[in-house]
């Protein structure tokens, strides 16, 4: 029997705290119950200079200081953030949260259950919600309250913070998906994902530590160029020229993507990876505004035309900078309202985030794309034919739109009338489970990372899909998984990929407006194709 | 113990119990507005709660009335507050040991409550036992008999129900502290104390009763009656006193969880009194020390939010 990993230990230096382990691994349904049918686990590999001791991957790759004097400094450093998430003036934006679950939790652990990375990594101790949260609750009570030294241990039990325990925690702040389904399980009200937000958000605004993906090549790079694609506006004009040119073939319409109107109804701004990967989904969009002869418009400004918004998983400020741009956009073109694609981050950055960051004249009315194609379809200015859809269609809900947000019905309505076939992951709605992409995984892929994402954090979700397709799961059967949310569809189609499972079970993943337009009679059938595998 | 030192405790615990309370709700209250963090479902979302829908699945939210239901705030939070519903939904084993210590809990405050109410109708001359031709007075004296009685069976089973998991479940150990086992201990003695007593010493809480009289006409110096009822009443006394500094506070937090972060949806609209309050806020000087922010304590968050990054 292996022993059980306590808190404390996060501090003792030790080779690794805990071996993810695939044997542990929660087992799948057919046909991915014979190990032959499995994605190999990928093992890492690392130089001796980067921080690895917490598991067997790595999300940040934080270098290993070279002097103990340097360990002092960030220790030093980590503390002084953490007196700073504890002031009004720094963290006015999550005080009250953070304050009362540090102060609450009564260590029931009602909500290791409700996370998917725990019980998918065969409960591994260090995946525990709770156990990060532990972790900086006793460092909380320890080194920060008066009289710590002996309270803390007695309320808490006992940590000592060392660089090593820095460095295991920079680390699994990123083992979270931040879906906050355990916080929906507390008979309390404590909110682990918020601990993990709270942690991620230290290290990059005290000590400039953060997940190259989402801030050097993430918010940053939005910030400069316009998109974390690195796509200038140039780059993006031409691109969905191509769009609309490839649109107005598939469909017989005559597609033109209009930029920077003034005065447009809605300023349409999806999240710029679709742009790059999922072309159909902006050209869906483009087919359905046309049709529906809503006044709508792109906006070429930096960085509009990229609905992402990666600060809302780690930075504070970064989430305001984008959200700000965003707003002073549609302002600057005086539209009515601001719709924001099919990504789900996105949308509750600009729409729930960002609501208490945009005052006066940058606080445009902003909705979700849910809603809004919802509306469209039903007022009848799309013709549509159901049976175009007569595939097995099941719904992935995106936390950010649907637990975070309440939005949960509009697509609900949009498929049962469009799909047939349509049928329910269990469970569903605001009990849904993460992609496993969630918090910016699904565009981390460093060292090992995908290989922990598709074995670990998105083996619930798999199986869930696998579930809803049950009565046939043979190939020949083409089934849609539909997610309205770029970052989930980016995992999704990770996870599918590394399982086969278009081969194994002819699963094909896609987003919402796509199934609109398949249906749309105005349109030439087959919109979707399913080689998009 | 003298009389007058128990009535003493039992004073400094009442008020200390208040204030700490009060300070606790203050230090909460005057923190800063903050970020919206809603979690679905809403109780107050009216007709689109029970899947956990909000008003943003409305065509242009903005221009419509928000729907508030009061009826669905209660409806969320009655089942919650008495029923532990959350428990019952997500860690039934554990529902089955900390539903009746709660639920023994919340009788024994009505417990108190009733003995309050014999020992004022005592003062008004109602005598308080059975078959005493009052009505009043049997009812009070009947209902203070159940009330105390069910209120400390279950609470006692429930607290050593929870010690038990405490001690033994394998998926809390490692998180029990100390003070988790120190707490429920003091729990379950006072709790054993009370039950003893009022089976042993006082099975009509007559001697109680009188206790509380005597605490409301400060009359320091009547005699309790019974060290068993003294040693009752200063163990309650005590954890009284003892409740709100801990993190079992949550009994009155739990609305702030609530109400305050989960359940705030309330929408910022130009010129209304939240974003006067974010005004504010963003007005706050920034001290945080990552190079891409550049805070010096001077600029303040909104300045860094709205600065342009280094190309």
């Amino acid at each position: 029997m292996k022993k059980k990993i306590k808190v404390e230990d996060i501090s003792r230096p030790t080779e690794k705290l805990t071996r993810t382990d695939p044997k542990d691994f929660k087992p799948l349904p057919p046909p991915y119950d014979k190990p032959e049918n499995l994605p190999p686990w990928v093992p890492l590999k690392v130089s001796d200079d980067i921080e690895s001791s917490l598991d067997d991957t790595i999300a940040v790759a934080v270098p290993k200081p070279k002097t103990k004097e340097e360990e002092q400094e960030l220790v030093r450093k980590f503390l002084s953030g953490l007196e700073k998430l504890f002031t009004k003036e720094n963290n006015w934006t999550f005080l009250q949260l953070l304050t009362l679950t540090m102060e609450h939790c009564a260590k029931c652990q009602t909500c290791s259950d409700a996370c998917h990375i725990f019980e998918a990594s065969g409960r591994n101790e260090v995946y525990r919600p709770s156990y990060r949260s532990e972790v900086l609750r006793r460092i909380y009570h320890k080194y920060l309250k008066p009289g710590g030294k002996f309270f803390g241990k007695w309320k808490h039990g006992d940590i000592d913070l060392n660089w090593t325990t820095v460095a295991r925690l920079i680390e699994l702040s990123y083992r979270c998906n931040i879906c906050r389904r355990c916080a929906q399980t507390c008979p309390i009200g404590v909110d682990n994902a918020l601990v993990t937000h709270e942690l991620r958000k230290l290290f990059s605004q005290e000590m400039g530590i953060a997940a190259r993906e989402l801030h050097e090549k993430g918010s940053m790079l939005q910030l400069r160029v316009g998109s974390s694609t690195g796509m200038n506006p140039l780059v993006v004009k031409d691109n969905m020229d191509f769009i609309d040119e490839d649109m107005s073939e598939k469909t017989g319409m005559t597609i033109k993507t209009p930029w920077d109107k003034e005065g447009a109804d809605v300023l349409l701004i999806h999240n710029a990876g679709e742009i790059m990967a999922w072309p159909e989904n902006p050209g869906a969009f483009a087919v359905v505004l046309e049709a529906a002869g809503v006044s709508w418009t792109l906006s070429s400004d930096i960085p509009a035309y990229d609905g992402i918004n990666y600060g809302l998983w780690y930075d504070d400020f970064q989430l305001a900078r984008v959200a700000i741009k965003h707003a002073q956009a549609a302002k600057k073109l005086g539209v009515k309202k601001i719709v924001v694609g099919e990504c789900g981050h996105s949308t509750k950055s600009l729409m729930v985030i960002a609501d208490r960051v945009l005052t006066g004249d940058l606080n445009v009315p902003r909705e979700s794309a849910m809603t809004f194609l919802e509306d469209l379809v039903f007022s009848g200015k799309l013709k549509l034919d159901p049976s175009r859809n007569d595939f097995p269609v099941t719904l992935h809900d995106p936390c950010n739109m649907v637990r975070l947000m309440g939005i949960v019905e509009p697509q609900r309505r949009i498929l049962r009338h469009l799909c047939p076939k349509f049928r329910e992951m269990e469970p569903h709605g605001v009990h849904n489970y993460c992609c496993g992409g969630g918090s910016g995984f699904a565009i981390m892929s460093g060292y090992n990372f995908q290989s922990w994402r598709n074995h670990v954090s998105g083996r619930k979700k798999l199986e869930q899909v696998l579930n809803a397709f049950q009565d046939d799961l043979s190939p020949e059967t083409h089934k849609y998984l539909c997610a309205p949310c770029s970052n989930c569809k980016g995992q999704l189609r990770d996870i599918l990929f590394a399982y086969d499972a278009w081969e194994k079970c002819g699963i094909l993943y896609g987003g919402l407006v796509e199934l609109i337009v398949n249906a749309m009679t105005d349109v030439k059938p087959g919109f979707i194709e399913w080689e998009w595998h | 113990m003298s009389s007058a030192l128990l009535h003493v405790v039992t004073y400094a615990a009442f008020i200390v119990f208040v204030v700490a309370v009060a300070v606790r709700i203050y230090k909460i209250q005057s923190m800063p507005v903050h970020l919206r963090w809603d979690l679905y479902p809403v109780a107050h979302e009216g007709k689109r709660s029970h899947y956990g829908g909000s008003y943003f699945e409305e065509l242009d939210w903005w221009k419509k009335p928000r729907e508030f239901s009061w009826i669905g705030e209660l409806r969320g939070m009655l089942p919650e507050m008495l029923f532990i519903k959350a428990l019952w939904e997500n860690n039934r084993p554990l529902w089955y040991r900390s539903f009746p210590f709660h639920f023994g809990l919340y009788i024994l405050i009505g417990w108190v409550g009733l003995l309050v109410v014999g020992a004022i109708a005592q003062i008004a001359g109602i005598p308080v036992e059975a078959g005493t031709g009052s009505i009043v007075g049997v009812a009070i004296h009947y209902l203070t008999v159940l009330a105390g009685a069910f209120g400390l069976i279950l609470a006692t089973i429930g607290a050593a129900l929870l010690l038990h998991r405490r001690l033994t479940d394998p998926e809390v150990e490692g998180y029990t502290s100390p003070a988790h086992i120190f707490n429920l201990a003091a729990f379950l003695g006072a709790l054993l104390v009370g039950f003893l007593t009022y089976i042993l010493v006082d099975p009509t809480f007559a001697l109680a009763r009188g206790y509380v009289q005597s605490l409301i006409v400060f009359n320091v110096s009547a005699p309790v009656g019974s060290s068993a009822v003294a040693l009752e009443f200063l163990l309650f006394s005590l954890l009284l006193a003892y409740v709100p500094l801990t993190h079992m506070s949550h009994f009155f937090t739990k609305y702030f969880f609530y109400h305050k972060i989960r359940w705030d949806d309330e929408p910022n609209f130009r010129g209304s009194r939240l974003e006067k309050e974010i005004t504010e806020a963003i007005g706050y000087p920034v001290t945080w020390a990552a190079p891409h922010l550049k805070a010096d304590g001077k600029k303040n968050w909104a300045d860094i939010a709205t600065e342009e990054v280094d190309k």
